[in-house]
This record gives C-alpha cells, sequence and structure tokens, in this order.
C-alpha cells in the first residue's frame, strides 16, 4: 500500500530531514511512526500526501508511483488518503460542520450524502453539538478532533495522521487511538505520528522511529524508543 | 459534473465577489465603460454604413450623347456601359423623361411650365443613360472611361466625394477601435488583479483543498466563474444602457435636425441591437473569461 525505496528528502536551504529511508507498509497495517522533534515525521507524511517531492528515491502509493504519476492522477490518490495536519488547518472562516463538509465537496459528493455524513462524522468525535461553532470557538483538543472527522469523512483507503492526539488529555487521546483502531480493524491502513509513549507502549503496535531523518528502529509489535 | 457540485462552485464564486467586492466593482467598472463606448462606435459605424449604402444607392451619374447621333451609337455605348462588372443599375432617359423631370425638379409649378414651351422640348438634345455604381469609389474610373466612349458629350457625376467621407470615418473608427483595445486590457489586468487577490486570500483553503484531492478543475472553479459574472455584468449594464438611449437620440435627432433625415435613415433599433447585443455580451465576458483563466493559470498550478 505504502512504499519509500532509498528516499532522501532535503528542503532547499540544504536541511536534509529524511535520509536514505525504506519503509514498506502493507495494506490493513497500523502503523506508528515516532522520533523526537525534528527527525522528520512530517517530512514523512508530506511526501506520502505528494505535497512534497524527495530529492532521491522512490515513493508508492495506492499503486500509483510517484516518480511517474500524471498529473491528473494526482487528486485521485489523494482521494483515497484521509489526513490528520499536525498543525489541524482547519478552515477559520467556516463552522465545523462547513468544514467536514468541505472534505466532502472538495471530491463532489451529492449534498444529501453530505447532509447524513456530516453529523454522523461529528457525532463520532464526540463533537454533535458543537456543529455550528467556528474553530477559534474550539478548544485545540476539539479542533483536533474536527480534523479528524474531516479525514474520516471520505471513508479513505489510507489514514495519515500526524500527532492526532498532540493536544488531547489521556482520556481523549486514548478514544482517538481507539477510533483508529476500530478504522483500522475494518480495513483501512493507518499511519500515526505519535510523541504518546504510554499509547505506543500500550497498543502493540508496528512501530518505526526516526532518529534525524533515518530509521533507527522498525519493530512488528513494538514500543517507544526514548534514546534521550 | 453533479448539480451540487455546480451550486458549491457557483455559491464560491459569488462569494469571491463578495469578499472582495471594491476591486471586482472596479473591473466591472472598466469592462462597463470599456463596452459603452464600443456600443457607442458599433452604433455610429453600423448606421454610417447603412448611411453609405443609402447614398451610394441614390447616387447617379449621367451620361450625355453627342448632338443628333444615330440610335445605333446610343445602344452601343449602352452596351459598352452595361458589361462593367461594378455598374449597378442603368436607365435610358428619354429627352421627354428629361424634360418632366427638369420640370418637377425646377418649377414651383411645373404642369404650367410644360404648357408655355408647349411642344418645344428644350432638352430635346440631353438624353442620358443614368449610372448607378455598385462601388462608389470607383466613380473617377467609370467617368473616364465613359468620357472616353466614342459619341459621348459629357459625363456629370455626382459631387459626393466618398473619399473625403470615408477617410474621415475610418479615421474615427480605428482611434475608437484603439480605445476599446486599450479599455479591454485595463479590464483583463484589473481582472486578473481581482482574481489574483483572491486567490491570495484563499491560499490556505486553497492548498488543504488540493491536499485532500480536489482537481485542478474544482479548484480554478469558483475563480473562473468569478471572471464570468464580472463579465456578463459589466456587459449587461451597458447594452441596457445603450438599448434605452438609442431610441432617445434617434428620436431628437429626427426631431431636431431634419436636413440630416432627408438624405440619411436611422438603423432601427432593433436591427442595430440584434447584432450589437451578441457582439457586447461576446465581449464582456469574453474579457472576464479570459482574464480569469490566464490568472488561475498562472496562479494555480498542482
Ligand atoms: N519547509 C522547510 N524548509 C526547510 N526545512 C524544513 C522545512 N520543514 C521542516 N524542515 C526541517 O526538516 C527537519 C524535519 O522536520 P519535520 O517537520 O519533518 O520534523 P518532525 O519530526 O515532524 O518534528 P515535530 O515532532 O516537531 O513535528 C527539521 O530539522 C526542520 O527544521
Ligand atoms: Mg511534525
Amino acid at each position: 500500500m505504502i512504499e519509500l525505496e532509498n528516499v532522501t528528502m532535503t528542503y532547499p536551504g540544504g536541511m536534509t530531514a529524511l535520509k536514505d529511508v525504506n519503509i514498506n507498509i502493507e495494506k490493513g497495517e497500523f502503523v506508528f511512526i515516532v522520533g523526537s522533534s525534528g527527525s522528520g515525521k512530517t517530512t514523512l507524511i508530506k511526501l506520502l500526501l505528494k505535497e512534497l517531492d524527495p530529492t532521491k528515491g522512490d515513493i508508492r502509493v495506492a499503486g500509483y508511483n510517484y516518480r511517474t504519476i500524471k498529473k491528473r492522477n494526482v487528486p485521485k490518490v489523494r482521494r483515497r488518503i484521509g489526513v490528520v495536519f499536525q498543525n489541524f488547518r482547519l478552515l477559520k472562516d467556516r463552522t465545523i460542520y462547513e468544514n467536514v463538509a468541505f472534505a466532502q465537496r472538495v471530491v463532489q459528493t451529492p449534498a444529501r450524502y453530505i447532509r447524513r455524513r456530516v453529523p454522523a462524522m461529528l457525532t463520532l468525535v464526540g463533537l454533535a453539538d458543537k456543529y455550528k461553532s467556528y474553530p477559534k470557538e474550539l478548544s485545540g483538543g476539539e479542533q483536533q478532533r474536527v480534523a479528524m472527522a474531516r479525514a474520516l469523512v471520505n471513508n479513505p483507503d489510507i489514514i495519515l495522521a500526524d500527532e492526532p492526539t498532540g493536544n488531547l488529555d489521556p482520556k481523549n487521546s486514548l478514544d482517538i487511538m481507539n477510533l483508529l483502531d476500530d478504522i483500522n480493524k475494518r480495513g483501512t491502513t493507518v499511519v500515526v505520528v505519535t510523541h504518546n509513549k504510554d499509547i505506543v507502549n500500550e497498543m502493540k503496535k508496528r512501530v518505526i522511529t526516526l532518529k534525524k531523518g533515518v530509521v533507527i528502529s522498525d519493530e512488528k509489535e513494538g514500543g517507544y524508543i526514548d534514546e534521550d | 459534473m453533479k448539480i451540487s457540485t455546480f451550486f458549491y462552485i457557483l455559491k464560491q464564486g459569488f462569494s469571491n465577489i463578495r469578499r472582495n467586492i471594491l476591486f471586482s466593482l472596479a473591473s466591472i467598472g472598466t469592462i462597463i465603460s470599456c463596452l459603452f463606448l464600443f456600443g457607442i462606435v458599433y452604433a455610429v459605424i453600423v448606421n454610417f454604413q447603412s448611411g453609405m449604402k443609402d447614398l451610394e444607392n441614390n447616387i447617379t451619374i449621367s451620361v450625355f450623347f453627342e448632338k443628333d447621333i444615330p440610335q445605333e451609337t446610343v445602344t452601343l455605348i449602352g452596351e459598352q456601359i452595361r458589361v462593367l462588372d461594378y455598374v449597378n443599375t442603368m436607365d435610358y432617359i428619354s429627352p421627354e423623361q428629361a424634360w418632366e423631370n427638369f420640370c418637377e425638379n425646377k418649377y414651383d409649378d411645373p404642369e404650367a411650365a410644360k404648357a408655355a414651351f408647349g411642344d418645344d422640348n428644350p432638352l430635346k438634345d440631353s438624353a442620358s443613360y443614368e449610372v448607378t455604381l455598385k462601388d462608389i469609389s470607383r466613380q473617377p474610373e467609370f467617368v473616364a472611361f465613359a468620357s472616353g466612349l466614342e459619341g459621348v458629350r459629357k459625363v456629370r457625376s455626382s459631387e459626393v466625394t466618398a473619399d473625403g467621407i470615408a477617410t474621415l470615418s475610418s479615421l474615427v473608427g480605428y482611434a475608437s477601435i484603439g480605445i476599446v483595445i486599450i479599455l479591454m486590457l485595463v479590464s483583463i489586468f484589473l481582472i486578473s488583479n481581482t482574481i489574483t487577490i483572491g486567490i491570495t486570500v484563499r491560499k490556505e483553503e486553497i492548498s488543504i483543498m488540493k491536499l485532500i484531492g480536489a482537481t485542478n478543475f474544482f479548484v480554478r472553479a469558483p475563480f473562473i466563474i468569478e471572471g464570468i459574472i464580472i463579465g456578463t455584468v459589466g456587459s449587461v449594464i451597458p447594452l441596457v444602457l445603450l438599448y434605452e438611449m438609442y431610441d432617445r437620440i434617434m428620436n431628437y435627432v429626427i426631431g431636431r435636425f431634419t436636413v440630416i433625415t432627408s438624405v440619411f435613415a436611422f438603423v432601427s433599433q432593433e436591427d442595430l441591437f440584434r447584432t450589437m447585443i451578441p457582439a457586447g455580451l461576446i465581449l464582456g465576458i469574453g474579457v472576464g473569461l479570459f482574464g480569469s483563466l490566464v490568472t488561475t493559470r498562472k496562479h494555480l498550478k498542482v
């Protein structure tokens, strides 16, 4: 489902965020990506979304090779991915309802389907009563859950979540992780970037650890590696 | 495209305009002045051309014969004129008819004048061919040709110099077209700026849209709709204004300057606007569409 082969990413300024990374994630897997700040986790997510192009190496997602993919197929891959951005990236001038509905409008979902699907998603993340609020009226954790609802609303094959519990208390964090686990059990491939040591250790999932842009560990039922 | 997508895009297009109302109004204003001027020039040119046509059809050249020439020569002259490809019509005017026409035109009481001369036709040597040309600019050519024919005494051509009018009108025409083109360029520039601002304001939204799988078309469409709306409003307003004004001006001129109307008939409002409305809409919407297409292409690359 997701394949990185000798991927190196050097930013225009000269900073090498990922170095010779090889990762292979099968369909239906649940993978944690961990590593200290600046280790290249977000860069990895951006590469998988084709928000960035790697300096070297090959990336294959859902059967498309990003090096050779035709322009018009880029939206097609992205539609198969649901993404939770590290900084949420909600639209400030739209209500919570509209923020989630937005993801469906973008992929041209019929309006009557949107009207049923969006409230269901907001209920799932526990924000049914806030649908009329604007992002600035929500706490960081609530905004994060809106971002989550938006990522899930189109029933993607792959979920990329960049610290989806970064602003949540332990209880809410666990809820969100359990939600991702449920979705994974129904066949969705899930990639979660996190700093949440307890949850990683508890869930016994595959854990890929990055350090300064290099994969230093990739374990089947791994734990959180705390080198520093 | 799904109906709901269409309405969503349309709504976004309108919302783009609302958010950026000052620039949108400036763009609309420029298109309005551009098309208003275009409409005036168009109306003048169409009327002028129709006037020229009327004039050409009315200008006759008379070819007079030498005294006492045989009928065969007259016929021969006629044949030589008739074969010219730029001759429109040719009529033989007999001396009787010439005298009759003369009396009708020159005397207050034609019957009395005719009676006074009795059978004595003062114009008995003034038989002629009256010729009209398809193209009035070839009048000098025709005069030279006819004057050279055997048996022709005199060729009397009209004094209206088509050349002078044509030159003046084409000068005015070129100047106006130049101004219209400049205004169109300014319109395109303003529309492009308006849309660039819209794109800048919505940068974050556009980038999220793309990352969650929006097609290029979906991202561009609201801005193109914005351009089309600006172009449509910008062309409908001047067309309505001109439509209302045209009849009024026409009636005013007819009422005030009867001299003009005796030689010149206005093109009817209906005839003029049958072509001017589509031309104006195509221009206005074209400017809007072109401006938005170019701008979105430049700024919204994936
Ligand atoms: N747009 C950019 N231009 C230049 N350098 C960048 C850019 N984005 C990230 N970097 C650098 O690349 C490295 C990896 O950044 P990245 O955002 O992937 O880290 P991260 O693992 O997500 O960190 P965190 O846990 O703090 O989110 C960092 O050193 C960062 O400074
Ligand atoms: Mg990060």
